[in-house]
């Protein structure tokens, strides 16, 4: 039971808005405290995964390139991509954006789009863009609005999209799980049932982005 | 073969370089914080596995206490002004979108066409991380196409490069540090104790009752740890394999498969799964760190009900 002193940590503290790689610290070693470990052993086993899990921050090798076609305008183009089309909204762009991620996902390319290489560069200044060729500008709000949808449609794409994948982690996990306990599942049928969930993330999240569209459209017409 | 650790020597040479530049950026009046970050994180790929655990544990103290002190500025690199930009963009047109597009394809090419080969009976690439290598080779090529046919100055990726560094910030290094709280977390048993505390106090006598707290409990559990994975084998071992498809004889793909996807509902309302929700907050520059999440929220409630509702429907026939 005290080894949850370390979640309510977490909880508390990001709640109240600390630093969190400072919550996370702290946690880790209320965890590990109230498991009965000293307070060297949490410091060599926080360090050691830490160690282990560098993989994680490689992804961010990506960002030169990014920083690079900012310099040259990438941004600015795909704003200016939106200018000449009146008929495209943000809620209809981003839904087609939430289409392509998910089916790109299914088919196990989850790694050729993300927030890093897509969203920030092309998506979200398109999406901007959007909005700006409605009604000739927007404001700060509306941008970080706009921003945060961006963000979210990825999110929402890549996961109700790459569990229909049959390779996917998830599915190995689940896979290999099941066979401890006894139960012989194919990923294919794991893979073939993550379809209705699919179908309805998407016809969820759209209907929640035209909402945003009119909402959008409400905003600026006042 | 190549691994990993060629990947990480890149890492490290990169974000070194970082660490230089913001030694030398005279604009960021915490630039010896930054210098020490980053400088700490080239550290941890260069040598990581030479500093033992404690030197690693004290180097993740050390950038804790950085980010925690406020100590972490954000550089100003000498870069394009958006006038200029906008000169730039309609100069180039569609050929901004080379480099991007090379990213993903080299992606590909990595994974379907350098994966398999080998050399002398040896696989070129290692096979378990073919993607992440993939994706470092992807991310020079991308780079140097983009050098060539935009023009851009030979330091420009290393400077543009730690700008973005530097506006995700602290950010940055939490998916990594909520792995290795899961790792003391799993020391400590949190998830079977949580697990205990669910099916011990929560009466599941009625099917809808029983896929409600599968359900449910993936994504509240998920938003716990941070991470589905970590919460399905408890989950599943604590309510689907005795209740779910023992007692009420539930198929078992449709109930692993709709449970992990409620586990998934959960990731998208956590800040503890920060590389999804909190890292685009900062790189989109958004001023509240929980705004992507407040954008998933409504999405990823309806969604957990229509999988509940699936799973009754779908899993017992």
């Amino acid at each position: 039971m005290l080894s949850l002193l370390g979640v309510t940590a977490v909880v508390v503290g990001f709640a109240v808005r600390l630093n969190p790689l400072l919550v996370v610290v702290g946690a880790a070693f209320i965890t590990g405290l109230a498991a009965g470990l000293s307070p060297l052993a949490v410091l060599d086993a926080f360090g050691k995964s830490f160690n282990d899990s560098r993989f994680i921050s490689v992804a961010f090798l990506v960002l030169p390139m990014i920083g690079v076609v900012e310099r040259a305008g990438i941004q600015e183009q795909a704003r200016s991509l939106m200018s000449g089309l009146r008929g495209i909204s943000v809620g209809r762009l981003l839904i087609v954006y939430l289409a392509f991620r998910q089916i790109t996902s299914a088919l196990g390319l989850t790694s050729i789009a993300g927030h890093t290489q897509t969203i920030r560069p092309i998506i979200a200044p398109m999406a901007e863009g959007a909005v700006e060729a409605h009604s000739g500008s927007i404001d700060r709000v509306t941008q970080q609005d706009v921003r945060a949808a961006a963000a979210a449609t990825d999110n929402i794409g890549l996961f109700f999209g790459e569990d229909i994948f049959i390779a996917i982690g998830s599915i190995l996990l689940m896979v290999g799980f099941l066979a401890t306990a006894g139960i012989t599942v194919d990923p294919i049928h794991l893979s073939i049932w993550a379809i209705p969930t699919a179908i309805a993330a998407f016809l969820i999240h759209a209907a929640r982005l035209l909402m945003f569209d009119r909402m959008i459209r409400r905003r600026l017409s006042r | 073969m190549i691994g990993l650790s060629v990947v990480y020597v890149l890492a490290g040479i990169v974000f070194g370089a970082f660490a230089v530049l913001s030694a030398l950026d005279r604009q960021n009046p915490k630039r010896i914080g930054n210098a020490t970050f980053w400088g700490l994180v080239a550290t941890s790929f260069l040598a990581g596995d030479q500093l033992g655990d404690r030197g690693n544990g004290v180097l993740v103290l050390a950038l804790a206490l950085i980010a925690g002190f406020g100590w972490l500025g954000k550089g100003q690199p000498a870069t394009t002004s958006p006038i200029e930009r906008k000169a730039l963009a309609e100069r180039f047109g569609a050929r901004l979108f080379v480099p991007a597009l090379a990213l993903p394809l080299v992606v590909i090419f990595g994974v379907l066409v350098l994966k398999p080969l080998s050399l002398g009976g040896h696989p070129l690439l290692d096979p378990k991380q073919a993607t992440l290598i993939s994706l470092a080779l992807a991310a020079m090529v991308a780079t140097t196409v983009g050098l060539m046919l935009l023009r851009q100055p030979l330091i420009s990726p290393l400077q543009e490069g730690r700008r973005l560094m530097d506006t995700v910030g602290w950010a940055a290094l939490l998916p990594q540090m909520l792995a290795a709280l899961g790792a003391v977390f799993a020391l400590a048993g949190v998830g079977e104790t949580i697990g205990q505390l669910v099916t011990a106090w929560i009466p599941m006598d009625s099917r809808l009752t029983a896929v409600a707290v599968y359900c449910l409990g993936m994504a509240g559990f998920t938003m716990i740890m941070g991470n589905a994975f970590a919460a399905f084998p408890v989950m599943t071992a604590g309510v689907a394999l005795p209740i779910l498809i023992g007692r009420f004889d539930g198929d078992p793909a449709i109930v692993a498969s709709i449970g992990m996807l409620s586990g998934f509902c959960g990731t998208l309302m956590t800040p503890l799964a920060a590389n999804f929700n909190l890292v685009p907050a900062a790189l989109l520059e958004l001023p509240n760190r929980y705004a992507v999440i407040h954008a998933q929220i409504p999405t990823a409630l309806s969604l957990l009900i229509v999988n509940t509702g699936l799973m009754y429907v779908l899993a017992f026939r």
